[in-house]
Parts: structure tokens; C-alpha cells; sequence
């Protein structure tokens, strides 16, 4: 399946800011992560469409996942 | 002992008093809020006689405490009509605490409406005189007047043309540490000092001495610990240093709650353009810097300079409010230029959220075109900075242009322009609007933190379960907190870091020889909020203004499609505690 991956912040470093990629179905987020070398434990925000969602959820076809790390503001 | 200088306009007398004992427990907000609603009458007109102007450094400044340099300012706000506590970063803060001044409360009006004056305020007592040369002049050239006939050490306190013209846009300017600006913004507070016919005040902490503590050990153990929170945290550790606070633009975006085109979509199509990432990268790439303090003793540093093609500077504290109302709201998809309304705006001393969310409503009203960047320029300078007739209503901020112009989508509470958070998206950000005492005002309770950005827990943003309750306690740790002098970003280490909060007491209590604890600091804050509310009532802004225009609950927004539903009997519930 495909998937449409959003990074953020120093996440983008070496990597990338948008890319539609290929994962396997049953994929979590927390797979996606591992396969992108991102430490599950800097990240602070996970949205799928823009709703927040966690490192166990399984993704479907076309989801558009966004990763930040923990960041604030205001 | 703690002074309070007391200066009269009426008749220019000054008065050094101690600090009555009553007061010994508060400083920043806590003594604004105090003294304005003990002694301003509610009812009285904003910009007349019987308004008070309070500064008030808070119960840290002064000491080597990390993150203690702001400073409040408080009245009772001509844009509101409700109490107004600003606070701001900047040297002054830090120089009342050396000088021992708990607080200075400017009074009356003169007579004449000819002459301006200056206030300068020293270890020898204070000055009050007639002043010429910066009068009409904007902020920038008032700092380098004072630099030049008083010194550039001097804490800087002043109006730009905006404030002397009385607009409910203006805010009150401070010297930061680099001879650029903060703003005591919000509230229209630079029209009460223009109203008072101060131009500008200085601050003189020659002869000073260190802040005595009662338990320097103890002090500087418990500072240890707190510092060490602020730099452990990734957001006021890493986050803010790095992106400061536009980080929050490609946030805001993703999750849907980035109000764009005068809060008709939630969605911005340049985020990119306009985000802490790509202002990271310009940063950098033309030589400014991204990591810079609005005061001394800052270990957060969100501030940065920024700089313009050609390497020069072109404006520093760039907040996401700013970038988010000229670049979102107002579909200006050029960081420079926006930097460049920043700038002015800085100068002309209005406000970066009140002014940039008017214009979106002065776009939608068709008075200039959405993402027309030059022609907000040059309504800043031409027409608000010579105060015409066109200048003067744009002058008097969102709710004034609505009105003028027949918008019925006009993003205000209590007349105050709505921040950068959409509150059909962030749902405990509109109690917060709704509910504060300073109409809209998402400082006064950042649910965003633990509506979006996972800080201090998770409320899902989309749903009114738990809102109230979330929007109270922050809104009550806030008034603590900006009673201390502390910067509120602390509140991202202090929600998450369980020493943080502690530390900061234990300071405190160093400091003063107290033995307040964690239940004193959230009291304190309680009291805040409602001798506030209180003042607001006898104001005659009741519960039928605590809440949000109706257009939200009348247009949903994309991409969510949610509209503002939350019960009003709900919403009052705000108030039980």
C-alpha cells in the first residue's frame, strides 16, 4: 500500500519533507519510523489526516501521516 | 524596604512610598491586577483621568533566576474595556528589581494637551519633564534619542505614534538587551500611556546592587534545577531555540487549525513559505541568528534576528502570531515581507496580533486585496503611521473595521482580535478566548499545548470533553506564573518535568525567607483571576461576553468541517472555583 509520509522540524534533516511511499499492509506508525530511522522516543506529535493517532496504529491505503518531534510555542 | 513610586500627570507630583505590607507576596500581574482593580473605578473611561498605568516587575526579576526578565503592565484596556495585564521581556524588569521598586503607577492627565513628558527613574528618584524632541517621532528613533542624551545602559520604556495618537492598536515599546523592541502588546495599552502624555519612561539601575536573598545557597540550588528543566525539555530546550515559535505554523496546518483567509479555512496552501522551518533555513542562510534572548537570563532563547537578502537586519522577536496573521490569515506568502510589516509595526508600536488579524478583516471588507503585502505596508506607514482619517479607524483594530465596513466575520472577544488558533479545531483555545478576563487572548491559557502539541497530557482537540476544566487550570497557573516574572514557556518543562514547578517556588522562598508551597502559587493565582473578573463585572462585561462571534458556530471549517458547539451553560461553569 501507499502512503504519503510528512516530516517536521529536525525530522526533515537527511531526510525528507514529503514522500508517497510503498509499506506492506498491517504497517504501523511506529514501523514507518523504524524504517526511517527516526528514535520512536523523539517523537512528540502523530497526526494520519490530521487527527493525532500513536506509534501502534496500523496504516491504510493513502494515509497521510505527519511526524514532528515534540515542539511548542505560542 | 520595596518602593512604589507613585507619578501624578495631573499635577506632576511624585510620590515614594514603601510597599504596603499587603503587597509583600505579589509582584507582576498579581500587582497590576491588584492595583487596578483596587483603585481604578470600573467604569471609567480608559483614556481619562481616573485610569491607572501600573508596571510592576515580578517577584524574581532582578535575580540571577533563569527566564525572570518580564515585566507587566497593567490599566483597564481601552480595546476591551475589561483589566489588562501585558507583560514583556526587556532590560527594565530586571533593573526595578535591583532598584527595589515594586511597582510604579502612573495617575491622572494633564491638562493640556499640548505638552508631552518624560519619566526617568534612578537610584537619586524621579524626574518628570516636559518633552520636545521625540515627540511624534516612532520607536526606534525614540531609543536613539535616549541613547544619545541619557546613555545606551538605560531600560527604556515608550510610545510609538500610534500610542500617541491614541490608537487601540498601540502597544507600550521596551529596550531589549540589543537596543531593539519587545511590546507590552494586547490591549491597546500604548494609548493609556499616550492618554497619560508620558512618551516615553527611562530606567537607571546605576549604584544598584545585587537583589539580596534571604538563602543565596538554597537560591542558587534551586536555580540549578530549574535551568536544568528548561534545557532538558525538548520544546524550550531544543524546539524553541532552534525554530522559535513559527515552528507552530506547520502544526497548526497539518492539524487543521491554522486560520487562513480571515478564519475561512483552517488550512494554509503556502504553510511552507511561512513556517519556522523555512525561516529556520533564511535564518541561517543569511547570516542572522536563530537563537536569540528578549532578556538577560534567558535559557530558552526563542527570540532570533532576521535578516533580509542583503545580510541587514530586518527584524527579531518574530512570533508565530505575527507570521500566522500576515502570512495565513492575510495570504501574504513572503516571509520578508511580513519581517518588513514586523518591523514597522515594532516602530509604529502597535500590535502584531491585533493589527495583522484588522487587516484580514480590512481584506475581507475589500478595502485592500487578500495577500496584497505591499499595500499593508503602506497603510501601516502612510495611514496608521500619519494617523489619517482611513489610518485612524484601521488604528482602532478589528472589531472597529468590522464595524465601519458591515463585515459580519470579525474574529474578536470582548473587541480583542483572536490569535492564530482556530478555535473550531482547538476547542480548549476558545474556552480560553471565551473565558479570560483580557478578552481573546491565547496566552491567558495555552490549551494548545495539551490539545495539539502532547504537553502536559493529551485533550483531544476536537471534542468540548474536558476543555473547561483544562482551559481553568492553565488559565489559573498562568496568572501564578505571570506574577513571578517568569517567562510562560517555562510552563512546557514545568507541565512535564516535576522538579521544574518546585524549583521555581523554592526560589521564591529564597528569595523572600518564605515557606510558600505549590497550593500558595496555584491560590495566588486563583485570587488573580478573580479579583479580575471582578473588576470586569463592576465594568459591566458580564457572562454574556464570555464568548466566541458567532460565525463560528455558523461556518464549519475545513478540512475538519467542525463548527464551535460548545454549550454556553458549560462555558460558565469556567468560573466554579
Amino acid at each position: 500500500m501507499w502512503i504519503t509520509v510528512k516530516l517536521f522540524a529536525n525530522f526533515r534533516e537527511n531526510r525528507f519533507k514529503e514522500a508517497r511511499r510503498q509499506y506492506p499492509p498491517g504497517t504501523t506508525v511506529g514501523d514507518v519510523a523504524t524504517d526511517l530511522e527516526i528514535d520512536p522516543g523523539l517523537i512528540g506529535m502523530i497526526f494520519i489526516h490530521g487527527r493525532a493517532a500513536e506509534l501502534d496504529r496500523v496504516l491504510g491505503e493513502d494515509d497521510v501521516l505527519a511526524l514532528f518531534p515534540l515542539l511548542g510555542g505560542g | 524596604m520595596p518602593k512604589v513610586i507613585r507619578i501624578n500627570m495631573t499635577d506632576l507630583s511624585v510620590r515614594i512610598d514603601e510597599a504596603p505590607a499587603a503587597w509583600a507576596g505579589l509582584g507582576g500581574r498579581a500587582l497590576t491586577s491588584t492595583v487596578v482593580a483596587a483603585e481604578v473605578p470600573p467604569t471609567c473611561h480608559p483614556l481619562g483621568p481616573n485610569n491607572k498605568l501600573v508596571f510592576a516587575p515580578g517577584l524574581l526579576s532582578g535575580t540571577a533566576a533563569a527566564n525572570a526578565g518580564r515585566m507587566s503592565a497593567g490599566a483597564k484596556s481601552p480595546l476591551t474595556g475589561t483589566i489588562k495585564e501585558s507583560n514583556a521581556g526587556g532590560t527594565c524588569g530586571r533593573m526595578l528589581g535591583r532598584l527595589d521598586i515594586k511597582a510604579i503607577i502612573i495617575e491622572g492627565q494633564p491638562a493640556a494637551t499640548d505638552t508631552w513628558y518624560n519619566i526617568r527613574i534612578s537610584n537619586e528618584g524621579v524626574v518628570v519633564e516636559p518633552e520636545t524632541e521625540t515627540v511624534g517621532l516612532n520607536n526606534f528613533a525614540v531609543l536613539e534619542s535616549v541613547a544619545k542624551r541619557y546613555g545606551e545602559d538605560k531600560g527604556v520604556i515608550t510610545i510609538g505614534s500610534a500610542g500617541e495618537n491614541l490608537m487601540m492598536i498601540s502597544n507600550i515599546s521596551t529596550r531589549d538587551p540589543e537596543g531593539k523592541l519587545r511590546s507590552f502588546g494586547r490591549g491597546g495599552l500604548g494609548a493609556v500611556m499616550g492618554s497619560k502624555r508620558v512618551k516615553f519612561i527611562t530606567i537607571d539601575q546605576e549604584g544598584t546592587r545585587p537583589v539580596p536573598l534571604v538563602d543565596s545557597a538554597a537560591f542558587k540550588a534551586a536555580n540549578m534545577i530549574f535551568t536544568k528543566a528548561l534545557k532538558d525539555h525538548p520544546v524550550s530546550g531544543q524546539g524553541l531555540p532552534t525554530y522559535g515559535t513559527a515552528v507552530l505554523v506547520n502544526i497548526l496546518h497539518e492539524i487543521g487549525g491554522l486560520p487562513t483567509r480571515n478564519f475561512t479555512s483552517g488550512q494554509c496552501e503556502h504553510h511552507d513559505m511561512i513556517s519556522g522551518e523555512h525561516m529556520y533555513d533564511t535564518i541561517v542562510a543569511r547570516g542572522g541568528e536563530p537563537t536569540h534572548g528578549c532578556s538577560i537570563g534567558c535559557v530558552i532563547q526563542c527570540s532570533q534576528v532576521y535578516n533580509d537578502k542583503d545580510g541587514k537586519y530586518l527584524t527579531s522577536g518574530f512570533e508565530y502570531e505575527t507570521i500566522w496573521a500576515y502570512g495565513a490569515d492575510c495570504l501574504i506568502n513572503n516571509l520578508d515581507l511580513i519581517a518588513e510589516c514586523d518591523n514597522v509595526m515594532d516602530d509604529l508600536g502597535v500590535d502584531s496580533i491585533e493589527t495583522p488579524v484588522m487587516f484580514g478583516v480590512a481584506m475581507e471588507a475589500g478595502l485592500l486585496k487578500f495577500g496584497d503585502g505591499m499595500e499593508v505596508l503602506r497603510m501601516l506607514r502612510e495611514e496608521i503611521g500619519k494617523a489619517t482619517p482611513l489610518g485612524r479607524i484601521l488604528g482602532g483594530g478589528t472589531g472597529h473595521v468590522g464595524k465601519t465596513y458591515g463585515v459580519t466575520r470579525v474574529p474578536v472577544v470582548k473587541n480583542q482580535a483572536i490569535p492564530a488558533y482556530d478555535p473550531r479545531s482547538v476547542k480548549g483555545i476558545g474556552v480560553t478566548y471565551a473565558t479570560t478576563t483580557q478578552g481573546a487572548d491565547h496566552t491567558a491559557g495555552y490549551a494548545v499545548a495539551t490539545n495539539v502539541l502532547n504537553v502536559g497530557g493529551k485533550v483531544d482537540p476536537l471534542s468540548n470533553e474536558g476543555q473547561v476544566e483544562l482551559s481553568r487550570n492553565l488559565q489559573i497557573a498562568t496568572a501564578a506564573i505571570d506574577s513571578t516574572g517568569l517567562c510562560l514557556f517555562i510552563a512546557f518543562p514545568a507541565l512535564d518535568i516535576a522538579e521544574c514547578l518546585p524549583a521555581a517556588v523554592d526560589m521564591l522562598n529564597a528569595r523572600f525567607g518564605g515557606k510558600l508551597t505549590m497550593d500558595d502559587v496555584v491560590g495566588l493565582g486563583k485570587t488573580v483571576l478573580k479579583l479580575e473578573h471582578e473588576f470586569n463585572l463592576a465594568a459591566g462585561i458580564g457572562p454574556e461576553q464570555d464568548r466566541l462571534p458567532e460565525f463560528f458556530e455558523l461556518e464549519a471549517i475545513a478540512p475538519h468541517n467542525v463548527k464551535w458547539d460548545m454549550d454556553q451553560k458549560e462555558l460558565a461553569t469556567f468560573w466554579n472555583f
